[in-house]
């Protein structure tokens, strides 16, 4: 918020807890954060209860969550391969947690009343994602393969004398991934709302200022306007590039390479 | 110098990074659409490398501005 001229855009990002719970020392209270979470899920629950209705000749609803439904359907087949089926549902959830919680992110103040809060724009969320999908990477991958696994790190027709090198750059590779994966979302996210929330203040102080301020008021709105269309683009890049590493390195778990 | 202004300077000058890996995600970006239009045939198949290469570019780019951000809000 632009307070007295004064841009603090970090400001937006505090997790504020609504319902304060103390148990045993810990802190569970019931934040803005967990309540974005739970307006995701309805709005997800919601899109999904009014699009599974089975008819034959499908309204437009259907074929909106059909739409979605095979598109994640048909990545996780040509990424994985038939085997990867059963992983459809989990990488459905993440990409439509990642996609919605973005999306309602966005929001406008003025359209809720209240001030959306991110929640993909904590480390803490999309760590946790990405060390879920982490531990399924691992579980799957010495599930299928026991020891065997360890292969991955050796890609095929290495010579013997670069093994060991080989095989230490492609641990650390293979290590860095849940850091990379949760990153990513978390800080393409911060950057967008530090930007809009920057140009968003440079409207209000612009206008409060002469005629000189009006101009970079105005400018800085017609520029805001194509960063929020910037954004949604982002919102939906990054949803899919979460679920695709997520297939990708699935399918290096269950495949091997 | 203060510490308060070396610590905005060192900020702006990790944010460079950012504006190299706009460099990198174009390259990606250019070279695929390049590519894509000598064989649209082949286009559609390579979406998924596409979209790789621009999250491995991207993700250089948001580490940079991660580190500008850590050095702007150090105590």
């Amino acid at each position: 918020m632009a307070a007295e001229g004064k841009i603090d855009p970090m400001h937006q990002f505090t997790v504020e807890p609504l319902l304060p719970l103390h148990i045993g020392g810990y802190d569970i209270s019931f934040t803005n954060s967990a309540a974005w979470m739970l307006v995701t899920l309805a709005v997800i629950y919601g899109f999904m209860a009014m699009g599974m209705q089975r008819q034959l000749v499908p309204g437009r609803w259907q074929v909106a969550v059909e739409g979605l439904t095979g598109f994640i359907d048909n990545m996780v087949s040509v990424n994985i391969g038939p085997e990867g089926k059963k992983f459809t549902p989990y990488i459905f959830s993440l990409f439509t947690f990642i996609l919605v919680a973005n999306l309602l992110g966005l929001l406008p103040f003025s359209v809720v009343g209240i001030h959306p809060f991110t929640s993909t724009s904590h480390f803490s969320i999309t760590g946790v994602l990405a060390v879920m999908s982490f531990s399924i990477v691992l579980i799957v991958g010495f599930w299928r393969h026991g020891l065997h696994f360890f292969s991955l790190f050796v890609p095929h027709g290495t010579p013997k004398v670069m093994i060991p090198l080989i095989a230490a750059i492609e641990f650390i590779s293979f290590m860095v991934r849940p850091f990379s994966l949760g990153l990513r979302l978390f800080v393409a996210m911060i950057a967008g709302h530090i930007l809009m929330e920057v140009f968003g203040s440079f409207i209000v102080s612009g206008f409060s200022g002469g005629p000189l301020g009006w101009g970079v008021g105005l400018l800085s709105f017609a520029f805001i306007v194509g960063v929020a269309a910037l954004e949604l683009l982002v919102c939906a890049i990054q949803a899919y590039v979460f679920a695709l590493l997520t297939s990708l390195y699935l399918n290096d778990a269950i495949n091997l390479h | 110098m203060d510490f308060a202004s070396a610590q905005v300077i060192g900020a702006g000058l990790a944010a460079i990074g950012v504006g190299a890996a706009a460099i990198g995600v174009g390259n990606v970006f250019g070279s695929f659409l390049e590519s894509a239009l000598r064989n649209p045939a082949a286009a559609d198949g390579q979406q998924g490398r596409l979209f790789i290469g621009f999250a491995a570019a991207e993700l250089l780019g948001l580490i940079a501005f991660a580190v500008a951000m850590i050095i702007l809000y150090a105590r």
